[in-house]
């Protein structure tokens, strides 16, 4: 391959709402060289596809589609005069920062980077990951392909439709396919909350009657050559299907919206760390990942509820990146600082390391909770000592929850070795 | 007139067509599902088996073996995936010992080479997954994984091209017997033929029947020696095998193929890597009435899961991508009915093909394409090539020759399937091979493509989209595997009636 390596001062993976925001932070922040490689046609990521309203409420403080949110940061980035590529598509990153991408116009090519923030999003659980007994016909489809279809192609995928799993995408494709004149029977969820906002489940399902059954779940699916009917059980507090309560739900389609996956494949390749618990990177204060000058935003790193947290995010990572080229790695080899422990009913935080001396004055830490807790307190510990406290009236696993950190707090106590962040009664 | 029809166009009924395609004679398959690949061939384990486990002087045994040192010729030939990286029977208690070295005389008796008893120690160091139980196993370097599908649809180009016509949606629903010839009407075609070979997997006892049942009584003869089925027939019990199939990332779990020796116990089920780097678990084995019956089942998949315990330490069967069952064309003598049909029929069998029948496929395709080329006297060709070039994989490739292949046709460099990384020039080429793909899952059988963890979530929309455009298909024209399995039933608010205003003609 007798082609130059090209080299660039920030190469960002993903052209989505996180790569986006990362780009134009990174831009803002002082570094004009900046490469982002989008594997799609356009920009703008799942973003393209969601073309239903109540995005942006806390950035713009207005209520957007999904393009008219993408919309508002592609235009920027034109105004940036941001390079970007398109229908490229990156199969590899070295440790060393070597990105190798693949496309039609160019075929392979390689691009040195300053720094790369890692911004490729999730895709979804399949049915096949659920092991789901029974055929495998035509009609089954994760919410996404079926938003897809309906959305872009404007392609009906069924008429009677069963969902499984109450996740955001779901919910969003139970009020779609009601509106493009399908019927849906009913949301099955195997947990005993749902796992989607609130907002949701009152504007997609209650508006429109669908009944969302929760602790039940989808035990065969019915049909060889296309979906004829599935059978829905109720669940015990092991998730096991009860005998005898197996109802049967003629249909033609059944979606899925059972959990996304942070896609890292990539990541894993450049020798990421990645987190059992999100499935993404493990990151630090500056949202760097394992790997020097390599970081990580949006829905790569962990899954997040609202677009708006993702633009935040990925701003962060994006000028972290820039910081980092700026400093011309003249940073030692990153100790990776103070660890934050996620406990008692909180499953993980982003970051997981704190370097107090690295960090901004404030810092966000995100997390998810593993349960619904009700008038629960969420509090932070620097060691054995409590330093916030604060009542929740409820909290959910569908919804993310964040804490902030100031970094005076964290300075004041000497010989800091851990942060932790849980749920308390009281 | 064709001289050979071959009903069934599974990995017997390619092997058979392929091999028929070296003599001067006219071949037509006929197969009742819309790709090759669609019934017993596409969902087993996928294992070229060494050859221990047949009853020495068997039909099963001698193809078995024969099959295993041909598949791995046929695959250079014709560029299917395959790999020779062993097999292990392991032995999980020391109070079976005795049935290791059962198992390695009958291998002896059978022809296998090579076949040698290995202590924990060593088993460790070729496994170190292998269970803690493990005490010692059979080592048979012969075995090996091949790709079903890849053999199966090789086969057929190859037969393609060299003559051999193939149609499909074809189902055989009507026989007669004239003049020494048969008439078969299969979808809804009258053809006619000389000699017909019966390779239909599970409804190969049925279209025994459909024949034979034409037959007149000058055409019967009673059982002769050698290889001659009677007529009266023989009954094939579909017995079901469910699978979990494993994401790349737990491919390496084991490295080579894992089988437990039975106990008192039972049977286990086989743990072993795939050509694509998966990892495949299973299969269980009940007998089912229902040739369809296809469907995985609760119980099924559980018992899978307690059983690959057994042999193999901390399987990961968190990392399921998928779950499938298939069904083996089971008779009661468990031996492959291979052979004309008593008297002067032109009816040749191919029936029972269950487990090793993917190994032996090569040796059937041999045997039977010998017996019919005799009957019709069909000399061999002066000139036949035996070889076929599969679809370039760019996910096997150096960068600098995925880059090659891009400068020849930049559609190389559209991925289209991120998971497994299959671009776009694959797809197009799947679809424009004889036979070629119509449907997403004959492109899958081709590429891999929709085959990885996200199982077809991004890339469906894409490849319906080149289906349409290769093929002049409209969208609701697209199946998962052929009439019945359409993805799309319409547009959007089509079935909504337009407000009475709105209406077309309507009064104003």
């Amino acid at each position: 391959m007798a082609k130059t390596i090209e080299r660039r001062d920030v190469v960002i993976v993903g052209g989505g709402p996180a790569g986006l925001a990362a780009a134009i932070s990174a831009h803002e922040a002082g570094q004009t060289d900046i490469l982002v490689l989008e594997r799609d046609t356009q920009l703008g990521g799942i973003l393209n596809q969601c073309i239903h309203n109540g995005f942006g409420l806390h950035t713009f403080k207005e209520e957007l589609t999904g393009p008219e949110y993408a919309a508002r940061y592609i235009e920027r980035a034109a105004e940036l005069g941001i390079e970007y590529r398109l229908g490229t598509m990156v199969i590899d990153i070295s440790p060393e920062r070597l990105v190798t991408a693949v496309s039609s116009a160019d075929g392979i090519t390689q691009v040195e980077a300053g720094a790369i923030v890692l911004a490729m999003g999730c895709r979804e659980r399949p049915r096949g990951a659920l092991a789901t007994p029974g055929y495998r016909p035509a009609g089954v489809y994760s919410a996404g392909t079926a938003q897809r279809l309906v959305n872009i192609e404007g392609q009906m995928p069924g008429r009677e439709v069963v969902i499984l799993g109450s996740g955001d995408i779901g919910l969003i494709m139970a009020r779609r396919m009601t509106l493009e004149g399908a019927h849906v029977a009913c949301v099955a969820e195997i947990m005993p909350y749902s796992g989607g906002l609130k907002r949701n489940i009152v504007q997609c399902l209650d508006d429109f009657g669908i009944p969302l059954l929760l602790s039940h779940t989808v035990t065969r699916v019915e049909g060889r050559d296309r979906v004829e009917a599935v059978w829905i059980a109720e669940v015990d507090e092991r998730m096991q299907p009860i005998a005898g309560t197996e109802v049967r739900y003629p249909c033609d389609t059944l979606m899925l919206s059972v959990g996304l996956l942070p896609e890292n494949e990539l990541s894993r390749d450049a020798g990421v760390q990645i987190s059992p618990v999100t499935r993404g990177p493990v990151v630090d204060q500056s949202l760097q990942t394992s790997v020097r000058g390599v970081f990580a935003c949006g829905n790569v790193l962990h899954v997040h509820d609202l677009v708006d947290y993702v633009s935040e995010e990925a701003a962060a990572a994006g000028a972290n990146a820039a910081r980092f080229v700026a400093q011309a790695q003249a940073e030692t080899e990153a100790d990776r600082g103070i660890p934050v422990v996620a406990e008692g009913g909180v499953r993980y935080t982003v970051p997981s390391f704190v370097s107090p001396q690295l960090m901004d004055d404030r810092l966000t830490v995100r997390f998810r909770v593993a349960n619904v807790y009700r008038d629960h307190f969420v509090s932070v510990y620097l060691d054995d000592e409590r330093i916030q406290h604060r009542k929740k009236r409820v909290m959910a696993p569908g919804e993310m929850e964040s804490v902030v950190l100031r970094r005076a707090d964290l300075l004041a106590r000497e010989g800091l070795q851990r942060i932790t962040v849980k749920l308390e009664e009281e | 007139m064709y001289d050979v029809i071959i009903v069934g166009a599974g990995v017997s009924g390619c092997a058979i067509a392929r091999e028929l395609s070296r003599h001067d004679c006219s071949v037509c398959v006929v197969e009742r599902d819309e790709d090759v690949c669609c019934g017993t061939s596409k969902a087993n384990s996928a294992i070229v088996h060494a050859g221990f486990d047949a009853e020495p002087g068997s039909l099963m045994a001698q193809l078995n073996v024969e099959g295993n040192r041909l598949m791995y010729e046929w695959a250079r030939e014709l560029d299917v995936r395959c790999d020779q990286c062993g097999s292990l029977v392991v032995c999980v208690s020391e109070d079976d010992r005795e049935g290791l070295e059962v198992l390695r005389r009958r291998g002896e008796a059978n022809g296998v080479p090579d076949l040698r008893i290995i202590e924990r120690e060593e088993l460790l160091g070729m496994e170190p997954n292998i269970s803690d139980e493990a005490v010692a196993a059979l080592w048979a370097p012969t075995g090996g994984i091949v790709d079903p599908f890849g053999l199966t649809v090789a086969m057929a180009e190859n037969a393609a091209a060299n003559g051999v016509e193939f149609r499909f949606c074809a189902p055989v629903s009507d026989v007669r017997r004239a003049d020494g010839c048969w008439q078969v009407v299969a979808g809804g075609q009258a053809l006619q033929t000389r000699a017909v070979v019966n390779a239909a997997g599970v409804y190969s006892d049925d279209i025994h029947s459909l024949f034979v049942g034409a037959l007149g009584d000058a055409d019967v003869a009673p059982a002769a020696c050698g290889h001659v089925v009677p007529t009266d027939g023989f009954s094939i019990i579909p017995r079901k095998g469910e699978y979990y199939l494993l994401d790349t990332t737990a491919g390496q779990h084991v490295r080579h193929t894992i089988f437990m020796l039975p106990t008192k116990m039972g049977k286990g089920v086989l743990v072993s890597p795939t050509v694509h780097g998966n990892l495949i678990v299973g299969p269980t084995a009940t007998d089912v009435e229902d040739k369809e019956s296809t469907d995985t089942t609760a119980e099924g998949l559980a018992e899978v899961a307690t059983k690959s315990a057994l042999t193999v330490k901390n399987v990961p069967l968190r990392e399921v991508i998928t779950t499938f069952a298939g069904l083996r064309a089971h008779q009661s003598a468990h031996d492959f009915v291979i052979g004309e049909v008593a008297g002067d029929t032109g009816l040749f069998d191919c029936a029972a093909i269950e487990s090793p029948g993917l190994t032996s496929s090569p040796a059937i395709g041999r045997m039977l394409a010998d017996m019919v080329a005799g009957y019709v006297g069909a000399p061999e060709k002066a000139e036949w090539d035996g070889t076929r070039t599969g679809i370039p994989s760019v996910s096997d490739l150096s960068f600098d020759e995925w880059d090659a292949l891009c400068q020849r046709d930049p559609a190389f460099g559209n991925v289209i399937c991120r998971c497994r990384r299959i671009s776009e020039a694959q797809i197009v080429d799947a679809i424009h091979r004889v036979p070629g793909a119509r449907s997403l899952d004959a492109i899958k059988r081709r590429t891999f493509a929709t085959a990885g963890r996200c199982q077809g979530g991004f890339c469906t929309p894409k490849i319906m989209e080149i289906l349409e455009r290769e093929l002049g298909m409209s969208p609701q024209e697209v199946t998962k595997r052929g009439p019945g399995s359409e993805l799309v039933v319409g547009y959007n608010k089509d079935r909504i009636a337009a407000p009475a205003g709105d209406a077309e003609g309507g009064e104003a």
